[in-house]
């Protein structure tokens, strides 16, 4: 997917090597943290959740001989701003493939953001069964959190302004992995705050990046 | 913004969307199904919103399926059924649609015996409209399912020989199917006796009065109710006789394809336009047709309703 029009590359976030690198750490960050990986469920957000969750699960098998099972969640119908975004968006279903009960899920996204669109995948987590525990796994955490919500396992932490946007690409969605810093082209066309849950739409500028899972002071 | 998957504000039949638009439905109420077999089956995609049910006519299938349709997006619905209503004290249409909305509804589905009843409250309303019926017009939402029905078990719709036999002069589902099904490149032909054959029809898919000739080599049948409540003449001489010369019958299910598919609309009439045996059998997917009945109207819910207002 191209970048949308009033942006441009500001920065190389991630090279496909590094981007590989980071899958496997997080990947062994999950089996230290979860030994008896038999119990755990990976389920990736759409779009791009998805396939970093097959990912994640391939490494897993690599270093344990078991590979977890991976789900995917849309969560468009549990969207806060389902009925304001514009034209509905479309659908590519939720497809849980075992039972979450009593397990332990990951949840996978690409980009974490606002938090609204994981505050929206566990109210529809939570409509499949009750799990043990949920944990959440995001390649980037750019920060602006608006909900009282963290990531367990970051791939890369960054402090952003809203001003500038993440763009993870994927060579199953994109043709090829990296993962970009934009930011907005001063153009005809300012948006205002897209209010897209979650991710990537909304401007923002990057200072500099703290390291991985480093706690920032809020506010 | 990309342009949406499907561009209008209402529902109102198959003749004005394009291929594009009924792919969209189609495709979205795949997506939608799963929701059905949750082990909670609620998704609060349409909180807030409020459906009005208008019905003046008698229906099972279609009530409930968009009543459950509206209840699975949790969506606020309530059931109008004229029997009991103000309409019996003479109210019109228009007065009774213009009160409901004075209670400000997002949408209303109406059924209705007058063809352009939809249209009609669409020129007049606010609310968007979904047609579940107008009289001998158009029953979009039934052709959708039927269409789904066929996409699942057929993995598409393009190429496809279809045979829709029976009272085609009531059937609004008779029109919206040919509408459709040509749209996505399907082959349609017409069976009824020549009483029940509306004249012009034969400029929308090929005709024939003999049930034989339609069935042979389909890969679907759709069968069509005998709409006694709408008939006001002898159309046939009784209902043996029609059975006998347009009803389907074992017999004539192996003139078709082998892997051929049975639709019927519902209600059925056994021993009518479908023997029992046949309703019952293997390749009948009626119930089938009901279940995805629900998605559709989820899909057409969600298509309408979700978002921000359309164009």
């Amino acid at each position: 997917m191209a970048p949308p029009a009033p942006f441009r590359e500001r920065q190389e976030l991630m090279d496909a090597d590094r981007l590989s690198r980071t899958l496997s750490r997080m990947a062994h960050e999950i089996l230290e943290r979860h030994p008896d990986i038999r119990g755990t469920v990976l389920v990736g957000v759409r779009t791009r959740g998805v396939p970093l969750a097959r990912r994640l699960a391939a490494r897993m098998k690599e270093a344990s001989g078991f590979e977890p099972p991976v789900g995917a969640l849309d969560i468009t119908l549990y969207r806060d701003d389902l009925t304001t975004v514009g034209p509905q968006p479309v659908l590519k279903g939720t497809d849980i493939p075992t039972s979450i009960d009593g397990r332990t899920v990951v949840l996978v996204d690409d980009v974490l953001f606002t938090g609204r669109t994981v505050r929206a995948a566990l109210d529809e987590l939570i409509d499949f069964g009750r799990p043990a525990r949920i944990e959440l796994a995001v390649l980037v955490d750019r920060g602006h959190r608006e909900l009282p919500i963290h990531a367990d396992y970051a791939g890369r932490t960054l402090t952003t302004t809203r001003e500038e946007t993440v763009q993870v690409r994927l060579k199953e969605e994109d043709g090829d992995d990296r993962v970009l810093l934009l930011e907005r082209t001063p153009g005809p066309a300012p948006r205002t705050r897209a209010a897209a849950p979650g991710k990537a739409r909304s401007p923002a500028r990057a200072r500099k990046r703290t390291p991985p899972r480093a706690r920032r002071p809020r506010r | 913004m990309t342009a949406p998957a499907y561009p209008h504000r209402h529902l109102l039949g198959i003749e004005p969307l394009e291929a594009s638009h009924i792919t969209a439905v189609l495709d979205t109420a795949e997506a939608l199904r799963e929701v059905l077999d949750r082990p909670i089956k609620k998704v609060p995609a349409l909180r807030g919103k409020t459906v009005v049910n208008l019905f003046y006519e008698a229906s099972t299938r279609t009530r409930a399926s968009f009543e459950i349709a509206e209840k699975v997006l949790s969506a606020d619905s309530l059931s109008i059924a004229t029997s009991t209503s103000s309409v019996q004290k003479g109210e019109t249409l228009l007065d009774t649609a213009k009160n409901l909305e004075a209670m400000n509804p997002d949408m209303i589905v109406l059924r209705h015996s007058a063809s352009g009843a939809a249209h009609f409250l669409a020129r007049h309303c606010r609310s968007a409209i979904v047609n579940a019926g107008d009289g001998a017009h158009e029953h979009p939402t039934q052709a959708l399912l039927d269409a789904l029905t066929l996409r699942q078990r057929k993995g598409r719709l393009e190429g496809l020989r279809v045979a829709i036999v029976g009272d085609v002069l009531h059937s609004r589902v008779a029109r919206s199917n040919v509408w459709l099904l040509t749209k996505m490149g399907a082959r349609v032909i017409l069976c009824a006796p020549p009483t029940l054959m509306p004249p012009g029809i034969e400029t929308l898919a090929p005709t024939t009065y003999r049930i034989d000739e339609a069935v042979e080599g389909a890969d679907a049948i759709m069968m069509l109710r005998i709409q006694q409540e709408r008939m006001t003449g002898g159309y046939f001489p009784t209902l043996r006789e029609y059975h006998a010369r347009f009803g389907l019958t074992e017999e004539r299910v192996r003139l078709a394809k082998k892997d051929v598919l049975i639709l019927h609309p519902g209600p059925m009439n056994r021993g009518v336009e479908i023997a029992s045996e046949v309703a019952d059998g293997p390749y009948s997917v009626i119930l089938d047709q009901v279940t995805n009945g629900v998605a559709v109207r989820m899909a057409v819910l969600y298509l309408l309703l979700g978002g921000a207002e359309a164009a």
